[in-house]
């Protein structure tokens, strides 16, 4: 009559996958209460689950080295160590977006850099004869190399996309390339010491001068972002409004707008806490006309300048991945490359246009990073590469094409810098910290891929 | 917009045909995949394109469509003869293609599908709003239930995928639409709408290619059929001049209706 069946709970409890999924099942109804919230805020739930994540990761460093992580100036050198990562992880983003992969970034920041130095040590004082520190050394080394790294980063998009050679191999020969070519011009040489004006960029002091915004000009920067942040929601509401969409609640907008300005102001609070140190600062007090208290001086640092260039940075490119055709063309292409190009889209002008902008970006972390060093070694940058590409990848970004967001990338840069950094805080050593890192990187990935199975 | 449907003269002595393609050709390797095809097709008709897997006829509309340039013959839109040589140019032309397999990115949203290739500006930025809010009227034509305009069109049912996909067809002021495999993947009450719609557009006088391997489809809305075997075409035949066995001879065994024996007929029946 009727054959005996096993329920079907049984056998989902039976396999251990099946009781995982369950237990990740049974977590995302009790958020459910809490996702309708999002939903309703319309935040980046993703987003939002790295923001947790770090912050896990803060306070248990916190805890762990008894404050010291969370100190302004840990978290000052956390910032600036990050900056170079993030800067070059945006670009990273979109490439790895429109399915591609770019492994010489860490070469051609050396050769970008190296390049740099050249140009501010020896090509414009001693080539041109127009001697050292001038006004102009830093700001046109720095067009230069951009245009240097756009240059290199498309013709080797110009190879991935009109010769169809994929990626992985034109970047890897860019890697030798690159690499090499340092070593050919520079025979092992130093390049050093760099114009004043460049190494301000690194975040460095020289003399009295400081890489950082300083207190007020903090302040005054954080505040603008602030502006920026509420006229946005504002002119975003009003286009809602004007084409009858659903819009958020008032509320909603009102907390969005708060908790942005206030995780603003806090970094600027964070960079203000950091003193500049005592012997830099007590010159600055004797040039300024300062008194020295009796209690101790105490003179913020403020935002150091590789922070405000990768914040400048992340609104550029986010603007142009979210606001502007090109980024449009970029998901699209990773979304489906053939659907792309019978929508009329020039997919290989497209994708070698992300070569040229990561190039550019490179060639900006390569100024930063030999600003710091105020020098050109040949091994600058060495392995950048992959801290770039598991940026990118920590931060959401998927190798199947179209998917991650440029603060994700910057975000993931972050965590891993925040990973290492803690580690040397604790004193854990380099082979560890590595292992470390790996694991994370590939459990990051894992999770993420399993909950956005379990979504759809 | 459809909003504004072509005028048609009541009495049309000498219509010029909406596309005329003349002796198309294309080879890939040493394989004619369309050898020498001759169709054509007027406002406010469909022409039904039937004929088996590898007949061609998918080949023969992405010449029209710009995907696949032809390697010889003459396309004329309204008499005028065109290069068609990307799918922008076929749009500029006012031919738009809803793709057998959708042709979707899907990882963005309806609005961003719809209007891909083809965003609407502001001052320096996309108009996400003004995208939208287009999207939600052109859907609501086709689909009036339809609500996640945000969603990447991944997450949607088939149904509503197709949709996204004709939306994005008839946003632009098509004067020539191709339909490949326009309800294939759809269920019975969606492939009605998409009926529904096929005969709003004829009223507005869009010519439609409908390639379909569904012969009942094809009956119920062309007015001409044209058959293709083995990258030639069989022959163009008027609806109310054949019968569906006519039509299967034509597909299956490459004949015309008038060469058909009734051997021919009886040995289609045994097989089919």
């Amino acid at each position: 009559m009727s054959s005996p069946t096993v329920p079907t709970g049984a056998t989902a409890q039976g396999r251990p996958a099946g009781s995982v999924r369950s237990l990740v099942a049974a977590i995302g109804s009790a958020l459910g209460p809490v996702r309708a919230t999002l939903s309703y805020l319309e935040v980046d739930t993703r987003l939002l689950g790295m923001v947790l994540a770090l912050a896990i990761i803060w306070v248990g460093f916190g805890i762990v080295s008894g404050g010291t992580f969370l100190s302004p100036r840990n978290l000052w050198n956390l910032s600036v160590q990050s900056a170079s990562i993030a800067i070059m992880a945006s670009g990273m983003v979109l490439i790895i977006v429109s399915r591609g992969i770019d492994l010489s970034v860490g070469s051609m920041l050396g050769f970008l850099g190296y390049t740099m130095a050249m140009t501010q040590a020896v090509w414009i004082p001693q080539v041109l004869g127009l001697g050292f520190g001038q006004p102009y050394t830093w700001i046109v080394t720095i067009l230069f190399g951009i245009l240097l790294g756009a240059l290199l980063g498309g013709l080797q998009g110009f190879v991935v996309a009109y010769a169809g050679v994929p990626s992985f191999i034109v970047t890897l020969g860019g890697l030798l390339v690159w690499r090499g070519l340092i070593f050919r011009y520079a025979q092992g040489q130093t390049i050093a010491p760099l114009d004043q004006n460049f190494q301000m960029l690194g975040g460095g002091t020289v003399g009295t001068r400081v890489g950082a915004l300083g207190e007020w000009a903090s302040w005054i920067l954080g505040a603008v972002i602030c502006v920026g942040i509420v006229f946005t929601l504002i002119t975003a509401r009003r286009r809602r409004h004007r084409y009858g969409f659903p819009v958020r609640p008032l509320w909603a907008e009102v907390m969005l707008g708060l908790v942005g300005c206030a995780a603003v102001m806090g970094v600027m609070w964070v960079a203000n806490s950091y003193p500049l140190p005592i012997n830099v600062a007590i010159q600055y007090a004797q040039e300024h006309g300062i008194p020295i208290p009796p209690d101790g001086l105490f003179i913020p640092t403020g935002l150091a300048f590789p922070v405000v260039i990768m914040l400048g940075v992340t609104l550029v490119m986010t603007f142009i991945a979210s606001r502007r055709r090109f980024g449009r063309y970029v998901y699209a292409i990773g979304g489906n490359p053939e659907a792309a190009a019978l929508a009329g889209i020039n997919v290989r002008r497209t994708v070698m246009l992300t070569f040229s902008l990561l190039g550019a970006l490179v060639a900006i972390s390569a100024a930063v990073q030999t600003a710091r060093l105020n020098a050109a070694v040949t091994n600058l940058g060495i392995q950048n590469e992959l801290d770039v590409i598991s940026a990118a990848v920590i931060g959401g970004t998927s190798f199947s094409g179209g998917i991650g967001t440029i603060p994700g990338a910057i975000l993931g840069a972050v965590v891993m810098q925040s990973l290492r950094s803690g580690m040397v805080l604790l004193l854990v050593d380099s082979p560890t910290q590595d292992i470390v890192v790996g694991l994370v990187l590939v459990a990051a990935v894992g999770l993420d891929t399993f909950v956005r199975r379990g979504s759809r | 917009m459809l909003t504004q449907p072509i005028e048609i003269p009541a009495v049309a002595p000498q219509r010029v045909p909406l596309v005329e393609m003349r002796n198309i050709q294309v080879s890939f390797g040493g394989v004619h995949a369309v050898d020498g095809v001759s169709i054509d097709l007027y406002p406010g008709e469909v022409v039904g394109l039937v004929g088996g897997n590898g007949a061609g006829k998918s080949t023969l509309m992405r010449t029209l469509s710009g995907a696949r340039p032809p390697d010889a013959g003459e396309i004329r839109v309204t008499g005028q003869p065109v290069m068609i040589a990307n799918p922008r140019d076929a749009k500029a032309l006012g031919i738009e293609t809803i793709y057998q397999t959708l042709a979707l990115a899907d990882n963005l949203d309806a609005p961003a599908n719809v209007f891909l290739g083809r965003e609407i500006t502001g001052t320096a930025t996309l108009n996400d709003a003004a995208m939208e809010s287009a999207t939600r009227k052109v859907i609501s034509r086709l689909n009036p239930n339809f609500k996640n305009f945000k969603m990447a069109v991944l997450r949607l049912s088939g149904g509503q995928r197709q949709a996204v996909a004709i939306a994005r067809a008839i946003q632009f002021n098509a004067r020539v639409l191709i339909m490949d495999e326009p309800t294939a993947a759809l269920g019975p009450a969606e492939t009605a709408q998409v009926h529904a719609l096929i005969e709003q557009l004829k009223r507005e006088g869009i010519g439609i290619f409908l390639v379909s391997h569904d012969i009942h489809d094809v009956f119920d809305l062309s007015e001409r059929i044209s058959v293709m075997y083995h990258g030639k075409l069989v022959g163009t035949v008027k609806k109310e001049a054949v019968t569906t066995d006519e039509v299967l001879g034509m597909i299956i065994l490459g004949k015309p209706p008038t060469k058909l024996t009734s051997q021919d007929l009886a040995e289609l029946h045994r097989s089919g």
